[in-house]
């Protein structure tokens, strides 16, 4: 192959460097309206009365929207399938508040301190109501947080789980009454904050035409224009949603924030209108990643070979359950798709809380489900005194299984039998054991104030959402042998522009300078349900190889008609005959458009696939914790990962060294606290804390060596994967060195010190 | 208000209200590549260069830059010319979704035009107010030391 699995620069890559204007808000809008969201104080509240008239008052106020200005009229800010696998329980504005960050009102004006001043004149009445924040104690407070008329799809209001789900396989309860040895555990995950540095925004115009053209940050494009029409009762053909760059979104993005706001401001005005998150309103009123608490049980037969895994789930889904069933389905889904057992069973609930909206991030459940497991496995090799690489080795599954969970445990519905065509964990293991010089540091002996570990963890993810997620492509060309790619799929900083022109490239046999992109804009590109689930690259990617392939299968007609020849092929970027006779790629396209059997050369093509290959991860942390403080450094983690065939081994490399901080954060570094009001008191990135360039281990990352037959090129997801492992690898390893053992994340220094003591 | 101040070469009078702060300024004279984060100079990704040293354009009032030279990203490239620090940027993929770039790019010229030796640590340090979520910082430190290091090799500044 001459592109797939080599660096390319990017599409966008001249552009990102130089700074060029290229993202959401670089551009100035005549007459703008600045909208600012006013949100609730309290966690809990009916509004019994809202006055704005003295923020009308205020010179500059254009206008002001309150719940009275819209129809009762429930949907879902989750950019998924359609319809929604979860329930509908949101409205645009409402006369309840539901968490600390709820909509109360939002208000238009000719300036942003204008708009900032005014949300403060507005005078609401609130009657406070009782508040939940544990979802344990939700399922019997013995009031609702949603009501049931007008919402739909709650699995039951009165005892606010928003969604539930059940699935067995085999008889889990006998096979561990049987099990040689059986063992359980109870673990949690914490709200996250996916931090993208670019925040939520979003700006909307009419065109000439009077048709609304929405410029978002979004991950979902297509969702965007469905939802938005929903909304706000217009056409879908009345609206324009314009994708530009990203500046980062990790599942953020997945999700209609702010564009039905700034859409009905200007509908109603008939002028733009902007509306930008601040960071304090991105880390309380934006999305989080859903906390879980878990249950597992393990059992196992006389030769440590797995015979049962049961999990049970709660999960917080915060005041609104947006993703709240598929991140749970995703959690059970996962879980049960790393080792081969013959007795599963997952079952989970999640419960409303009135605490901020569980959303969609990274991993997506996955990485809730992989700390338990992942953290119970290290136990389990402990007590039966084996090597917790080796148990895992022995427990995976292998080439050629069948993953029976994936037929029952779909997107919120029945899925599709899966079976591994490739999984190449074992190597991901033995080579990670290298690298890490696992066998040595595992046993050695620590004393003194700093005590190193070494702790190990595996995962798995999925390439795209089976039957389901669709992507489709068109290509044409031009006279220079180049081509127009043209995408639904969204690139939201990962580089898969760049990746599907490698993909297109590759099969028209030119190079990647010669495929010109443009991509997720509802207006000019075919319907792709958009950036997530780790879909792009296998399922947008074999749309637009299947494109490109009737693209190239258009160029050998035409060359064959101007060679007036029956028979050809295409060698490079000439079709030749078989008699000896040339045409060059350019040729036949200036023939083709100027004098000789015109047409346009083109080729379309759309793809959805029943397979979700997972890419797998084996993830293996050094750490060092001060025993005297109890704080925990990372000192180098070693991630290696397969999916399938690389396209582009730099930016393969940056989603793994991308994802590790974001989950060494989860592990270490990031807290969501709430005062007993339900307010979140990390407000900035000075008390929420990422990882910064200084707080980095060493990453050591390299890649199996494997090829995905349904994927394009051999092709399987990186996006999400390296997320899961990290943290139960950094856990592990802290055992390792101290014997605490971590249950519920982030790691409290405090914890360490008392039970180092207890030890 | 009036200010008069060196802006990527040119002298500029800015007219601002009272409160403006840099980073309004600048991207109100469409320079997108100062980007907005956080409004508290914990992000970076508004990072221009005062006199050679980068800095939050969202900390400093416009009042505040009286006489001052001030550059932003616009200027460290021609038409048909990358600086060094962006030509590394590109090679090594350091530009993931490139919303923190400019912003790193700055602290890494800033750190040149200090003069000192470079290592890792002081890229680390340099681009320690840079928050960046897509990297986790290991292809700008790369990219960084090749060029830094390089420019050092070739006795001047890149």
């Amino acid at each position: 192959m001459k592109v797939i699995g080599k660096d390319t620069q990017r599409v966008d890559g001249q552009a990102l460097v130089r700074g060029k204007p290229v993202f959401t808000d670089d551009m100035k809008l005549k007459d703008v309206l600045y909208v600012k969201i006013l949100h609730s104080p309290i966690a809990h509240a009916n509004i019994l009365s809202i006055d704005v008239s003295k923020a009308e008052a205020l010179e500059g106020v254009v206008s002001v929207f309150t719940h009275k200005d819209f129809k009762p009229h429930y949907y879902t800010t989750a950019g998924q399938g359609y319809p929604e696998p979860g329930p509908r329980d949101m409205r645009i504005l409402d006369q309840t508040v539901r968490f600390v960050g709820d909509r109360v009102a939002f208000i238009a004006a000719e300036s942003l301190e204008i708009a900032e001043q005014a949300i403060n004149l507005i005078d609401v009445e609130y009657e406070e109501l009782p508040c939940i924040f544990d979802a344990q104690q939700s399922m019997t407070a013995g009031f609702a947080i949603h009501p049931a008329e007008g919402t739909s799809g709650i699995h039951d209001v009165e005892k606010n789980i928003a969604a539930h789900l059940d699935a067995e396989i085999g008889d889990v309860e006998a096979a561990l009454a049987d099990s040689a040895h059986a063992f359980e555990g109870t673990y949690s995950t914490p709200f996250v904050q996916m931090a993208h540095i670019e925040p939520h925004i979003s700006l909307t115009w009419l065109d000439d035409n009077n048709r609304l053209v929405i410029r978002t940050s979004t991950q979902v494009p297509h969702h965007v224009r469905r939802i938005v029409a929903e909304v706000l009762d217009i056409p879908v053909g009345r609206i324009r949603v314009i994708k530009p760059r990203v500046g980062g979104a990790f599942g953020g993005k997945q999700e209609i924030l702010n564009e039905e706001i700034v859409g009905a401001v200007t509908l109603k005005t008939g002028r733009p209108a902007r509306i930008e998150y601040t960071r304090e309103e991105e880390l309380y009123a934006a999305r989080v990643r859903h906390p879980e608490q878990l249950k597992i049980r393990l059992g196992f037969d006389e030769n440590h070979l797995l015979t049962a895994i049961d999990i049970n789930i709660l999960e917080d889904c915060g005041a609104y359950g947006p993703h709240a069933l598929t991140v749970m389905s995703v959690t059970s889904q996962k879980a049960l798709s790393m080792y081969k057992a013959p007795n599963i069973r997952a079952n989970g609930d999640a419960v409303y809380t009135n605490l901020p909206i569980g959303g969609a991030y990274r991993g997506y459940g996955a990485p809730q489900a992989f700390f338990p497991l992942e953290s119970l496995m290290d136990e389990v090799a402990v007590e039966l005194g084996v090597d917790p690489v080796d148990l895992r080795l022995k427990n995976v599954f292998k080439v050629g299984d069948d993953v029976p969970i994936a037929k029952i445990l779909g997107e919120g519905r029945e899925g599709f039998p899966m079976v591994l065509y490739s999984i190449e964990i074992a190597a991901c293991l033995n080579e990670g054991r290298v690298l890490s010089n696992w066998d040595a540091l595992r046993s050695a002996e620590q004393s003194g104030r700093f005590r190193r570990g070494i702790g190990v963890a595996v995962a798995g993810q999925g390439s795209g959402i089976p039957g389901i997620d669709m992507g489709a492509a068109f290509i044409k060309m031009n006279e220079d042998a180049s081509f127009n790619l043209q995408i639904g799929a969204t690139d939201l900083g990962t580089g898969s522009d760049t990746a599907l022109a490698q993909i297109a490239a590759e099969v028209l046999n030119v190079s990647v300078d010669k495929i010109i992109v443009y991509s997720s804009d509802t207006d000019m590109t075919p319907f792709d349900t958009g950036a997530y689930a780790s879909s792009t690259t296998y399922i947008s990617g074999t749309a637009v190889k299947k494109a490109a392939e009737t693209c190239k299968a258009m160029i050998l007609e035409q060359g064959k008609k101007l060679l007036q020849i029956e028979d050809a092929k295409i060698i490079d970027t000439q079709v030749v005959g078989s008699d000896g006779q040339t045409i060059s790629f350019s040729d036949i396209c200036i023939k083709s458009f100027y004098t000789e059997e015109q047409t346009q050369i083109m080729g379309s093509a759309s793809h959805l696939s029943y397979d979700s290959p997972p890419p797998f991860n084996a993830s293996f942390a050094e750490v060092e914790v001060d025993t005297l403080t109890g704080t925990v450094r990372v000192i180098k983690v070693v991630s290696v990962t397969d999916i399938g065939q690389i396209i582009n081994p730099k930016m393969a490399e940056g989603q793994v060294e991308g994802a590790i901080p974001q989950a060494l954060g989860m592990a270490l570094s990031e807290f969501m606290p709430f005062d007993d009001k339900g307010r979140f008191t990390n407000l900035d990135f000075n008390s929420y804390h990422i990882y910064t360039s200084n707080d980095m281990p060493e990453l050591v990352v390299r890649f199996a060596e494997s090829h995905e037959p349904t994927g394009p090129y051999g092709a399987k997801a990186v996006a999400e994967i390296p997320i899961n492992a990290p943290a139960p690898a950094v856990t592990n390893a802290i055992y390792n060195a101290v014997g605490v053992r971590i249950k519920h994340l982030p790691v409290k220094p405090q914890q360490i010190l008392e039970e180092m003591d207890l030890n | 208000m009036k200010v008069q101040f060196e802006l990527n070469g040119h002298l500029v009078e800015a007219t601002h209200a009272p409160g403006t702060t840099l980073m309004e300024y600048l991207r109100g004279e469409e320079l997108y590549s100062v980007k907005h984060g956080c409004d508290h100079g914990e992000c970076g990704a508004c990072a221009v260069l005062v006199d050679s040293k980068s800095m939050n354009a969202c900390l400093i009032l416009m009042h505040t830059v009286s006489g001052r030279k001030i550059e932003t990203l616009e200027s460290f490239s021609t038409h048909e010319k990358l600086h060094p620090l962006q030509k590394s940027f590109l090679k090594e993929g350091a530009a993931q979704c490139g919303f923190c770039t400019p912003g790193m790019i700055l602290s890494l010229e800033a750190l040149d035009r200090e003069g000192a030796e470079i290592d890792e640590a002081q890229v680390r340090d340099a681009l320690n107010g840079n928050l960046c979520r897509c990297t986790g910082y290991v292809k700008p430190v790369k990219a960084a030391l090749s060029t830094l290091k390089a420019s050092r090799n070739a006795g001047g500044k890149s």
